[in-house]
């Protein structure tokens, strides 16, 4: 690990070589080159598309949506992905060229410019992930807010109705495809190798390809809007047949759900491999904090399902432009063998949206509780009971859809079986805290919200999975008041618990205190305003995906849309915390919350390659409050004791 | 744990019980019941209710107290007592959930079953569902065509469902029935008004463009009265 040390001293021979002047830079990866070989490939694509076509002897050979599909949504982001240099490295590989000794000019950020290029830092990746999704995040919430607007009264406001089936779908999609689920990516990007006491991912180019799928991805589902007839209408969920005869934008789902899952996938895998190989010594699973324990059965689940969503799309595409018949019935298909499907993927996903979440709330709540996390294996296994369970229950969703009416009981016991481990894992949570020395800094405000927020999910999902009441409920606005109370009182109060606990980590500043209270109870009101109302008027008779309701809803509706609103408005004290703190926040300590884990035992932010020497790990990562207690052994420290490094 | 901490404790779950209850109770959750299935579907509903504010209110209460009671103070920087585990306490709540949602799901099949099983000499209509509207034809009666769904009150009805293009979905509120209707299936619902009126018939599977206006109304009526327009010629 000498040379990593001498690196660290001499950051001069770091960053990216000075690029070559002249016509030669047109050749030097970055958006210069990506500039160019996006239309390239762009044209070959329609390259493709015309030949085939004319070869086949199809008229016209030049028919808009297939080049959208192949030329614009497929080739053009190849070309700007080669561009950048994200293949650069196995393309020299492949064809035979000698390749370049890694110098590590790609890895770690010496100004804001090396945060808008191939990066193979998991730091700077972490960073890359955090401030697209958070931008996305943007993007669904406005889209939210218009949705609401919309809902403000009864009959007709602002939008037709195309027009509204689009806003409620990009909204549900961009939130979950690029933002929950990514944005847990990149919070894991960041502390995941640095809790093992590792110097960064097992597969750095494949991290740092993952990272540029996803700009791609939320590019091409905010564009559809631009599309001929319109964004995709059909939801999030876009069932077949509507979503076969909708539009071109659909097509841009169909799309932006692949290079989302692909990213979504290989993000998986390497967290699996760095999981798996690459614990410092001394880091047995059994010392593992609860967040990897988290992000190594997440990344099973992703790996495991997501190419299941990725079917589901491309055959309805298939559908759509190649007239196949996989779910038309005219043509023998099978209309619900794309909701099970789909569900087989998208069940597992709330799971892939929350059990990062579960790690989160772990950390927090331990270190602002100064107590061990309660039942700390029972915790880790009931991540693995989740994950087993988790592909058991798809056809919940499917309770009324007319699939064999024998599967619906089983459905029902596996499903609410899940409130077993579910709450274990929040009944731990409240022993963890149960005589602690509690902290409410903003972290665990986040965290204890969290945790009271997903109760009220969690007993809602007890509704929905008993069958008779999920007759009733199905498809209304209780369904959407469950969802939000799981995704947003769930995933992104933990997101944003997260993003606040590691911000002296990431940035090296301190975020403002007060204003992260401040957000915390503005958004912590608004949702409750916004949300709680939902079950009641779900329940007696509101339909979801409506852009136009009966006149006795309208009070409720309105209500709903004005603390919708101030919860919207909520999200510019988080911005604005968030840019001012990065700037002139007073510089952090390298462990402020005295933590155990070993993020917090190097610098903040940590040196270019996490540690100068690979700590030796000697104990559990929450021992607070047992006297002498250690997690690790780092540079400087005393040398471990010989009972520390047999007692795993 | 001192008395006094118990008794706080569960003064704080009584009330948290207590403003549950009320969140439960004084508003109006449920439509008005027209239909036997609703009568026992608003059972099951408020039998997971009961289960869930006694939940809410445990958890309510712990939190409510630890916040209250464990705060540190603001100078101390001291550990809390490093307890990792009690086995007794995992099994607890691992058994007492379990045993709950047994419950809920013996509860809810029984009801299942019930409400799948149609009554003797069943009324039988068709259901078809196209953009944007609904019709219905009564194959009883000659195939008489109808768009509005008439039914006779206290007997039972057999609905097959037909889709024409898309999915969509049946549902009267006051029914609580609800079924998707899938191109090339057939599902059946159940269905026993109880009660005479007109209720809404709502599309809760989004269809496109007009799904939000694709909505009717299903009138129950006295089973002479409903005699009387069936045997009428034309819809």
């Amino acid at each position: 690990m000498t040379s990593i040390a001498e690196h660290e001293r001499d950051p001069v021979q770091h960053g990216p070589p000075r690029p070559p002047g002249g016509l030669r830079r047109l050749l030097y990866p970055g958006f210069l080159r990506a500039a160019w070989m996006t239309p390239l490939f762009f044209g070959i694509g329609c390259g493709i598309v015309v030949l085939a076509r004319w070869w086949g002897g199809w008229h016209p050979i030049w028919l808009g949506e297939i080049i959208v599909l192949v030329g614009a949504l497929t080739a053009a982001p190849v070309g700007f992905l080669a561009g950048i240099g994200a293949f650069d490295y196995w393309v020299r590989y492949a064809i035979g060229s000698p390749t370049e000794p890694e110098d590590h000019s790609g890895h770690g950020a010496y100004s804001w410019k090396d945060y808008f290029r191939v990066n193979t830092d998991h730091k700077v990746i972490g960073m890359q992930y955090l401030a697209t999704t958070i931008f996305f995040f943007l993007a669904g919430g406005l889209l939210a807010m218009l949705v609401r607007a919309e809902l403000a009264k009864p009959g007709m406001q602002f939008f037709d109705n195309q027009t509204y089936n689009g806003l409620f779908s990009v909204h549900a999609s961009l939130m979950i495809f690029l933002f929950v689920i990514p944005a847990f990516a990149g919070l894991a990007n960041f502390v995941v190798p640095l809790m093992l006491g590792a110097p960064d991912m097992a597969f750095p180019r494949l991290n740092a390809l993952s990272y540029w799928l996803l700009p791609i991805a939320g590019i091409m589902m905010l564009s559809s809007f631009a599309a001929p007839g319109g964004a995709f209408a059909a939801g999030w969920t876009g069932y077949a047949p509507l979503s076969i005869h909708q539009p071109m934008g659909t097509i841009f789902f169909n799309m932006g759900v692949q290079w989302a899952g692909a990213s979504s996938i290989m993000t998986a895998l390497n967290f699996l491999v760095t999981i798996i190989t690459m614990r410092a010594p001394g880091m047995t699973f059994w010392r593992m904090p609860l967040l990897v324990w988290a992000n190594f059965t997440t990344s099973l689940l992703v790996v495991i399902a997501t190419p299941f969503i990725a079917g589901s799309q491309f055959f309805v595409m298939f559908d759509k432009v190649m007239h196949t018949h996989f779910f038309d019935v005219a043509g023998g298909g099978y209309p619900l063998g794309y909701q099970h499907i789909f569900w087989f993927y998208s069940h597992p996903a709330v799971y892939i949206m929350m059990l990062p979440g579960f790690g989160i709330a772990s950390e927090v709540i331990s270190v602002f509780s100064r107590k061990p996390i309660f039942g700390y294996r029972l915790m880790a296994l009931s991540l693995m009971a989740i994950l087993v369970l988790g592909f058991s229950v798809w056809a919940h969703h499917m309770f009324v859809s007319g699939m064999a009416p024998w599967l619906r009981v089983p459905m029902m016991i596996t499903t609410l079986m899940i409130a077993v481990p579910t709450g274990i894992k929040v009944f731990s949570w409240l022993a963890t805290i149960w005589e602690g020395k509690l902290n409410f800094a903003t972290p665990m405000l986040w965290a204890v919200g969290f945790v009271s927020m997903f109760v009220i999910g969690g007993l809602s999902g007890i509704y929905l999975g008993a069958v008779p009441i999920d007759i009733h409920t199905s498809d209304t606005y209780f369904v959407v008041a469950h969802i939000h109370y799981v995704l947003f009182g769930g995933s992104l109060f933990t997101i944003f618990a997260g993003i606040y606990y590691w911000f002296p980590k990431m940035t090296g500043r301190q975020y403002n205190e007060k204003l992260g209270k401040l957000h915390f109870w503005l958004t912590f009101v608004g949702f409750n305003l916004t949300f709680f109302p939902m079950h009641l008027i779900g329940t007696q008779g509101m339909p979801r995906r409506v852009s136009d309701y009966a006149p006795q809803f309208g009070t409720w509706n309105l209500f709903i849309s004005i603390a919708s609103f101030a919860l919207g408005a909520s999200t510019i004290v988080f911005l604005y915390n968030m840019v001012t703190s990065m700037r002139r926040g007073a510089p952090a300590e390298s462990n402020p919350w005295r933590a155990l884990t070993l993020e917090w035992q190097v610098s903040s932010p940590p040196p270019i390659f996490n540690f100068d020497e690979i700590p030796q790990v000697v104990g559990n990562p929450y021992e607070y409050g047992v006297p002498g207690a250690r997690h690790a052994v780092l540079n400087g420290d005393r040398a471990a004791t010989d009972t520390e490094v047999r007692s795993h | 744990m001192r008395r006094g901490s118990i008794v706080q404790l569960i003064v704080i779950g009584v009330l948290a019980g207590a403003v549950a209850s009320a969140v439960a109770l004084i508003p109006n959750w449920l439509p008005t019941s027209a239909s036997r299935e609703a009568g026992r579907i608003d059972f099951v509903f408020w039998f997971v209710t009961g289960i869930c504010i006694f939940v809410f209110s445990i958890v309510a209460a712990v939190i409510i107290y630890a916040v209250w009671k464990f705060r540190a103070k603001p100078d101390d920087d001291s550990d809390g007592p490093p307890i990792h585990g009690n086995t007794g306490l995992e099994i607890v709540w691992t058994a007492i959930p379990t045993m709950l949602v047994t419950a809920i799901a013996i509860v809810s099949a029984i009801v299942l079953a019930k409400d799948d099983a149609a009554g003797a000499n069943p009324l039988r209509v068709n259901v078809y569902a196209q953009q944007f509207f609904w019709s219905y034809t009564y194959p009883g009666f000659g195939n008489k065509p109808s768009v509005i769904l008439r039914l006779p009150v206290n007997r039972s009805v057999v609905l097959t469902m037909h889709a024409k293009d898309v999915l969509h979905s049946f549902w009267v509120p006051e029914f609580r029935q609800k079924q998707d209707l899938v191109p090339g299936l057939t599902p059946t619902l159940h269905i026993t008004p109880d009660r005479v009126g007109t209720y809404p018939l709502i599309c809760t599977e989004l269809c496109g463009l007009g799904h939000a206006l694709m909505r009717s109304r299903v009138i129950v009526m006295q089973p002479d009265a409903f005699e009387r327009w069936a045997a009428r010629k034309g819809p």
